[in-house]
């Protein structure tokens, strides 16, 4: 392989991005020696199986990739504000699509997500730590690396440019030679490793690991949610890595599963795709959902109505999701009967779902509500949800969706959910547990002015785009004629975007701006919360417990302080020991060579692949061979800890 | 993790806080196993009759090396069984002959599968002949890699169980160990029969 | 919420004055209008349904925000409600079920050829997409098109829809909504124009680089015009397999056309390595490409000898 082809060459775009990647870099590397943070770096946070940090590490990557999922946007809204633009061509608009949704859904949503519930699970149920503390390490720096991988493609080799979903015959060797889907099919499948170790380990934490007086119906919604959550991935996961590997061994190794030659079935790779896809958009709808009740309540000073009303619409909602699948291909002609199946079964999902949205509603009825930013994000996913709830029920009608299917209108649906349910869920909680994680709150004032401009450009850029798809405005066109009269609509949805970004950028100084100027935390319980994270002490404790809690009820935080204002005393009970699982090394290295092995897979280079995968087993072997147990933390050092919080 | 309070019948994996938790979580791993091999069989079972210009399933299955394989794996799962048996009763001489007959039968059947594959290729039927081909030899390839990790695992294992003895540690590690290959065996069964004895008939 | 009312007045009048433009609402055969009917009908209930969400919403924010209740009022107590929570899921199943009737029966309305028109005998026209160009078979009239149509209104048109290669969708939104091409899969799609006029189709789906050029023109004439302008294709020089072959290659062309056509050679929906055995530059129709499609083809060629009969 020549070197102009192993290098991304003749974009002067590309070139900006090699130029700021490397200065990057090394900005970094500086950085790190010239303050000796090597070593910082490498034992506090490389090698750590602090879920508390190991969540914050997901939610900076996440951000990251919010980034970069943001820029591919822009650059899109920008080829699309008028007809006929020369802005980019379709190989690179093709790219930039492909990469923005992978990016968005499989490394900014989930990883996200996963973060928060990284933070914030174990602290609501009263753990100290998660049930498998060296594989959540494992989760996320699988994560991480394929995550990388899929994000080098764009300097080295070439990006994938088959659409988020890889329909073949297009993402075959035949119709998209060079090595970008490559990039996608192991990019995916090493991230995917990480995930379902996520699920594994935290549907066993949320199962074994909760104070024992917290029975599974007072269990927070936001654990509950979780818990639901992890079931579909463990369940659906599979499916996908089962597709990317055939789809890999398409590529790399010659066979025939989804080819057009020799009796390869295109339709199937359609089909197990989104037996993992539909349930995949509750996996990173349903952990919103609970982060929405957390906050919803807190912020109405109200418990949740319908607790057993909200689970239960949970598990119906999980259930079905596993059952609605076709709905992503109504046009294959599968039949009346089948479209009418599914039609139905899609159409239900609305219940339970409208199920939650009234018992938010009534949460807030006779509440106190306080419009602090977490909240207001809270409160613009009820009106935004609705819209793309409603319109997903109308692309449910399989008669219709012959219409629908493909266009804009599509898009406008999708996205109205996925950022009215999972991004702005994203924002909610991470105003709403910052002090949890960084022991200061962020600036309210520029967070209230991020939220509005933000809002304001997701719906000014949105809901153009459902009349551009009634106007027949197909999805994935690069550029459009003047005579299709799509312009004015466009025009706005651009400038919608634009509003958006100003929007992530206040925030994101929002961030460094709160570093800076924030007063420090003083109590535990900033919002005067309900649920258990809120009684550990700021900042909390690595042991997070000095004493385990009691829960009485699903806002057990709440009760205690009830209970104290009653009058109860705290009686003061002597420390002990607690156990605590060592750091290791072992995960970030062996994710290293994940991505080595991924990387020659990539480009077919064995002894590569080789390398890395032997690196891999040998690392599994070091871990099988370890025997350490942890350590104690002293009593001494957890009375040093709650003296001084 | 802590040692919580047991009665003395509680078998040696069970008596930890990891032990336990580690146990569950495996069962729960072998969950997502049963979603991949759903996945697979169902990709076979759609790929069926796709042969295009390769020989189909019947003219190459020779039924004798497949029930040499069944009966191997199926010992195999049994002698797995034995080891635990000896091992709840703390005996690590019984441990060790088990297990090491297990993974003897276990390599039997890998040669007879390594053997029976290479004979396919030879007549004509390889991963790249045709839709049908790809998919059988991924799905029992995906067998025989689990099998063979499973082999190399187990070997592991044994020797901890040497340097170390049974332990809560070592037992629970054996213990998981045999569930997934008593899960490997499960899996045989049903690759035995939509596989071969399906594909005889067809 | 200010901004919230002036951002919905401004789609509002924004709607308004794109609405002649929303092709979908803009029927001009059966097939689209019933499913614009079907699309109104779910607005409305839709429209019913946020507007209930949004005033409910506006109206427990403005009355129970803390700055009206003041920080001493204290929420009471309220776990849920067992009556409102029914009606909460049995509304919403009702109104399930009534837009559930409608969908099924259109579902299963537009596998047939449109009521008004069924007793006229469907025009069959076989269309498959290439990357990136649409190749249309009429194989009673004998003629075959590139990128364009030409359909008599009034007069259901089953359109028998695969693919060359990749996967592609077939949509002419005026007249009805969309189905899947696919290489080695036969999908059929009635539709029909009302209106004489000329339309836009294209694929809807995405298809690689020249993805955003696959389309071609639809016109709809008179049944006079059409048979004139069969009769003139039929006059069109012949299609060759070479030149068929050519068409074969990625890439946009011109429209063109041609009497005879392809199916004497390949159906794609039988046979999906056509045009990959043509790029790569072997043997297409040999006997053994001829055997292993031998059991598929059985029928077909039943089928379409039925077809010639007629």
């Amino acid at each position: 392989m020549r070197l102009d082809e192993f290098f991304v060459t003749g974009d002067p775009l590309i070139y900006g991005a090699d130029v700021s990647i490397a200065l990057t870099l090394i900005g970094a590397i500086f950085a790190l020696t010239y303050f000796k943070k090597w070593k910082w770096l490498w034992s506090e946070w490389l090698t750590t199986v602090d879920h508390k940090k190991l969540g914050i590490m997901y939610i900076i990557a996440a951000v990251l990739m919010l980034f970069r999922g943001g820029v591919d946007a822009m650059l899109m809204r920008a080829q699309l504000t008028v007809p006929d633009a020369g802005f980019l061509d379709a190989k690179h608009y093709n790219e930039i699509f492909t990469t923005h949704g992978t990016i968005m859904i499989i490394f900014m949503a989930m990883p996200f997500l996963i973060g928060l519930i990284n933070v914030v699970v174990p602290l609501q149920i009263g753990a100290r730590d998660v049930a498998y503390p060296f594989l959540n390490a494992v989760s996320f720096w699988t994560f991480f690396m394929g995550a990388m991988l899929f994000n080098i493609s764009f300097v080295i080799g070439g990006s994938p440019s088959a659409g988020w979903t890889s329909y073949v015959p297009l993402a075959g060797l035949e119709l998209s030679p060079g090595v970008g889907q490559n990039y996608y099919l192991l990019g995916l499948q090493i991230a995917g490793i990480g995930t379902l170790l996520t699920g594994i380990n935290f549907l066993v934490t949320i199962l074994k690991m909760r104070v024992p007086s917290m029975k599974l119906m007072q269990m927070p919604i936001f654990t509950w949610s979780s818990l639901i959550t992890m079931v579909i991935i463990i369940f659906a996961f599979p499916v996908l890595t089962v597709a990317l590997a055939l789809m890999t061994f398409d590529r790399l190794f010659g066979s025939h599963f989804f080819t057009m030659m020799d009796g390869g079935m295109p339709m199937l790779w359609a089909n197990l795709f989104w037996i993992w896809g539909h349930p995949e958009v509750y996996i990173v709808i349903l952990p919103a959902f609970g982060m929405f009740s957390e906050i919803i309540s807190t912020f109405a000073r109200k418990t949740i109505f319908g607790y057993k009303a909200m689970v239960y619409s949970m598990v119906i909602i999980a259930g079905l999701s596993f059952l609605v699948w076709v709905h992503h291909f109504f046009t294959m002609g599968a039949g009346g009967a089948v479209n009418s199946f599914f039609s139905i079964t899609t159409m239900l999902i609305a219940v339970p779902t409208g199920v939650k949205i009234f018992n938010w509603l009534f949460t807030l009825y006779k509440g106190r509500i306080r419009f602090t930013t977490a909240m207001l994000w809270a409160l613009a996913f009820i009106p935004n949800f609705v819209i793309g709830g409603v319109t997903g029920v109308m692309l449910a009608m399989a008669a219709a969706d012959y219409q629908y299917h493909n266009t804009y209108f599509l898009v406008a649906h999708f996205h109205y959910v996925l950022i009215s349910g999972t991004v702005y869920a994203c924002f909610a909680g991470l105003y709403f547990w910052y002090p949890k994680m960084f022991n200061h709150r962020l600036n309210e004032r520029l967070g209230k002015w991020s939220f509005w401009i933000f809002v304001a450009g997701f719906n000014l850029c949105f809901f153009p785009m459902y009349f551009l798809g009634l106007a027949g405005m197909p999805r994935r066109v690069y550029t459009y004629g003047v005579a299709d009269g799509w312009m004015s609509m466009n025009v706005l949805a651009t400038f919608g975007g634009l509003l958006m970004g100003i929007g992530f950028l206040i925030l994101v100084y929002n961030i460094y701006y709160s570093f800076r100027y924030s007063p420090r935390e003083t109590t535990g319980d900033p919002w005067d919360a309900r649920t258990l994270e809120w009684s550990t002490p700021a900042p909390v404790p690595h042991y997070n417990f000095a004493h385990l809690p009691e829960a009485k009820g699903h806002d057990a935080f709440w009760i205690m302080k009830e209970e104290i204002k009653q009058g109860k005393k705290p009686e003061k009970k002597p420390y002990k020991p607690i156990h605590m699982p060592s750091y290791s090394g072992v995960p970030v290295v062996m994710s290293v060579f994940f991505f080595i092995a991924g990387f020659g897979m990539v480009f077919s280079w064995n002894w590569m692949s080789i390398l890395g995968l032997i690196g891999v087993l040998a690392t599994m072997v070091i871990r099988s061979f370890d025997y350490d147990k942890g350590f104690y933390v002293s009593v001494e050092e957890i009375e040093e800890h709650e003296k001084t919080t | 993790m802590e040692a919580v309070e047991h009665s003395p019948n509680t078998p040696l994996e069970y008596q930890t806080e990891t032990g336990r938790l580690n146990i569950l979580g495996f069962w729960i791993f072998l969950g997502a196993e049963i979603a991949l091999f759903s996945t697979l069989f169902a990709t076979y079972l759609v790929l069926v009759g796709r042969t295009a210009d390769g020989p189909g399933p019947a003219e190459l299955f020779e039924i004798s090396g497949v029930l040499i394989e069944t009966f191997l794996l199926l010992t195999s799962s049994f002698t797995c069984g034995l080891a635990i048996h000896y091992m709840r009763n703390h005996s690590l001489k019984g441990v060790f002959v088990w297990i090491g007959i297990t993974l003897a039968l276990g390599l039997g059947f890998l040669g007879f599968e390594i053997y029976e594959f290479v004979h396919y290729i030879h007549e004509g039927a390889a991963l790249t002949t045709s839709a049908y081909w790809s998919a059988f030899f991924v799905l029992v390839g995906t067998h025989g890699a689990h099998v063979t990790l499973g082999i190399g695992w187990i070997i592991l294992i044994l020797i901890q169980l040497k340097q170390r003895g049974l332990t809560p540690d070592t037992s629970r590690k054996v213990f998981i160990s045999s569930l997934y290959w008593h899960f490997l065996d499960v899996v045989w069964i049903f690759i035995f029969t939509a596989v071969y004895l399906y594909g005889m008939v067809m | 919420m200010k901004s919230m009312l002036a951002l919905s007045m401004f789609f509002a009048v924004m709607v308004l004055s794109g609405c002649s433009n929303l092709t979908v609402l803009d029927p001009k055969g059966p097939v689209a209008e019933q499913q614009a009917n079907l699309i109104l009908f779910s607005i409305g209930f839709m429209l019913f349904i946020v507007v209930v969400v949004f005033v409910l919403f506006t109206l427990i924010l403005v009355k129970y925000r803390e700055r009206k209740s003041g920080p001493e009022y204290e929420p009471p107590h309220i776990e849920g409600n067992v009556f409102l929570e029914i009606v909460w899921t049995v509304i919403p199943i009702i109104i399930l079920v009534v837009l559930a009737i409608p969908t099924v029966q259109t579902i299963f309305a537009l596998e047939e050829a449109p009521e008004a028109t069924s007793h006229k005998d469907p025009i069959v026209i076989h269309a498959t997409s290439v990357d990136w160009k649409w190749v249309f078979s009429y194989p009673e009239e004998n003629i075959e098109t590139v990128n364009y149509l030409h359909i008599p209104e009034d007069h259901p048109i089953l359109f028998k829809l695969a693919s060359a290669d990749s996967m592609g969708s077939f949509w002419i939104p005026s007249l009805g909504g969309q189905e899947y091409t696919m290489s080695g899969m036969m999908n059929e799609l009635f539709l029909q124009a009302d209106v004489p006029g000329e339309y836009r189709g294209r694929n809807a789906n995405f298809t690689g680089e020249g993805f955003t050029e696959q389309t071609f023109t639809v016109t709809a004439e008179s049944e006079e015009d059409y048979e004139e302008w069969v009769e003139e294709a039929q006059d069109a020089p012949e299609l060759t397999q070479e030149k068929y072959n050519e068409l074969m290659m990625k890439g946009h062309v011109e429209e063109m056309t041609f009497s005879e056509t392809h199916l004497q050679w390949v159906d794609h929906g039988m046979d999906a390595e056509y045009a990959t055995k043509v790029r790569n530059g072997e043997p297409t129709d040999d006997e053994s490409s001829e055997m292993d499609h031998s059991e598929m083809n059985h029928d077909d060629d039943d089928k379409e000898s039925e077809e010639h009969s007629h």
